[in-house]
């Protein structure tokens, strides 16, 4: 074994720990920590790996922004410090489907391999993965990127009410221009701005905190 | 092992550069913020003009009693600050010098790395906030939370314009490729990544997660002595690669008007200052933003500007190439 080995082998075994515990604690934003750890072993591995591209773009993407926006949520509603006794999970069906996925991936790698060497192209940089897509693959990355863009399309119309379904030829003087909601923590501060003047209307006062 | 031994001097003085630089920076907010208020500033301790203030501090802030709240959550208010510091060390190992060999750890996709980690600061202040068991500090975190998703979009729109423009991820590669009259082409960029910068350190007139005036201490409220230092040092730290991720990125790094090669540490060292002081400056002259503005001056003026610069780095590249 080499020390490439042994680093993944740990690293791997710090993530499925991790990931462990994001199921079983009772306390609710450890849960959320406890995924930036997962998600960052995740990362450790990629880098063992010597996928430095990936490795980046997960701690970006993933501890960066989706566990930010996770714990963000949560603190919003309901976070509570100390251990939360009423929480209901599907403890059997969940273990059932993460063991079986888990098992059955396992099986399915080591049957298709067994101790095959198998020569691994050079690693992955930016430049080659860049080469790659915009070469070989820009017809996915492409329907891909469209998809996306409908998604955020979407997104903002479920969260804009003067513009989504329910509008019913109402004039977009309804709702503020913000693009999020960030009046969450705005308290008492947010009178005077461009946006109250714009959207100067009486369903603003019962809208907003 | 010469190339162990390599590694770990590397390293040293990357942590050298880690715990001096900050503390130059935090004196010189002393001094400037002084003088720019009419005030004289710290002028004992030490002696000279009070060079020694900084010390002092550090001093007491080793001596006073860590308290923590009885109703927090230990084990994660204890660990915030130190997650606060680490992404900017790991960020500052990539961050070059000087041409040649002058950088931690020279890396190939260095660019991409510091985006990420500085983005990982973030989970700090949230740990901090939701464990101080306060409602002040909890606000401050979810401010900040809200700051940084937004304000995370244009630094890194805009850094991708120069990536574009230069071609690497690299940041020796971008000093490099850089030009003078990238001065001009990357204009926008430039403005756009400064001030999102100051808005991912958290720095005045984007302190809204912090606002002393609504929010006692923001996510800091509660802590005390060393680890309170900690987030201090963090946010010097933050000043210093921000400061030198403009420089690299948009000023040309260690070009100078002369003798890039023998003193571009040098050139380096004087741009970075030179940001550190605008920075100082903008926390003197602008007041607070208020949370909706903030978010306003990002969706509507930031983004757009660094979606156009990405357009017009485009074109541009395409016209030379």
């Amino acid at each position: 074994m080499t020390i490439a080995d042994v680093l993944l082998l740990c690293l791997g075994a710090v993530a499925t720990g991790a990931a462990l515990l994001v199921v079983t604690t009772r306390h609710l934003v450890r849960a959320g920590l406890w995924l930036v750890v997962a998600l960052g072993a995740l990362a450790g591995c990629y880098l063992v790996l010597t996928a430095e591209l990936i490795a980046w773009v997960q701690v970006l993407i993933y501890v960066g922004a989706v566990v930010v926006l996770l714990l963000f949520a949560m603190m919003l509603t309901r976070a509570p410090i100390g251990p939360s006794e009423d929480l209901d999970r599907t403890r059997w069906p969940g273990a059932l489907v993460g063991s079986g996925v888990g098992g059955g991936l396992a099986a399915l790698l080591i049957h298709a391999y067994r101790w095959s060497q198998v020569e691994t192209p050079e690693a992955g940089t930016a430049e080659r993965i860049g080469t790659e897509i915009f070469r070989a693959w820009v017809l996915p990355f492409e329907v891909l990127s469209v998809l996306l863009l409908a998604a955020l399309v979407g997104a903002i119309v479920i969260s804009r009410p003067d513009i989504g379904a329910g509008h019913q030829g109402r004039t977009t003087s309804h709702g503020d221009r913000r693009p999020i909601g960030i009046n969450s923590d705005n308290g008492a501060g947010g009178e005077e701005t461009p946006a109250a003047h714009r959207s100067d209307h009486p369903d603003r006062d019962g809208g907003e905190p | 092992m010469p190339a162990a031994l390599e590694v770990v001097l590397r390293v040293a003085a990357v942590m050298a550069a880690f715990l001096v630089v900050p503390l130059v920076v935090g004196q010189m907010e002393h001094k400037v913020m002084a003088h720019m208020q009419g005030r004289l500033g710290p002028m004992y301790a030490g002696g000279f003009h009070g060079w020694a203030q900084l010390i002092a501090d550090g001093i007491k802030f080793v001596q006073k009693e860590e308290v923590v709240p009885r109703a927090a959550d230990r084990p994660v208010f204890r660990l915030a600050p130190i997650v606060a510091l680490v992404p900017y060390l790991v960020a500052l190992l990539v961050i070059p010098l000087g041409p040649g060999d002058l950088v931690g750890e020279p890396l190939d996709i260095g660019l991409f790395m510091v985006l990420a980690v500085v983005g990982v600061g973030i989970v700090a202040v949230m740990m901090a906030g939701w464990a101080s068991a306060n409602k002040y500090s909890l606000l401050g975190a979810l401010r900040a939370a809200a700051q940084l998703l937004g304000y995370e979009l244009p630094f890194v729109l805009a850094a991708a314009s120069v990536a574009m423009a230069a071609g690497t991820l690299s940041l020796p590669g971008i000093v490099e490729a850089w030009r003078p009259w990238w001065l001009l082409w990357q204009l926008p960029a430039l403005v756009v990544f400064f001030i999102a910068g100051l808005a991912e350190i958290r720095r005045p007139p984007f302190d809204m997660p912090v606002a002393d005036s609504e929010l006692v201490f923001g996510y800091m409220t509660e802590y005390t002595g060393l680890r309170f230092a900690f987030f201090l040092l963090a946010e010097y730290v933050g000043i210093v690669v921000i400061s030198a991720l403009t420089t690299v990125l948009f000023l040309g790094g260690w070009k100078g008007p002369f003798a890039d090669v023998e003193l571009g540490w040098l050139w380096t060292l004087i741009k970075v200052f030179a940001v550190s002081f605008v920075i100082i400056w903008l926390r003197v002259a602008y007041p607070r933003l208020r949370a909706d503005q903030l978010q306003r001056l990002c969706w509507l003026v930031l983004v757009p500007l660094a979606l156009g610069q990405l357009a017009l780095t485009a074109v541009v590249r395409l016209a030379i190439a």
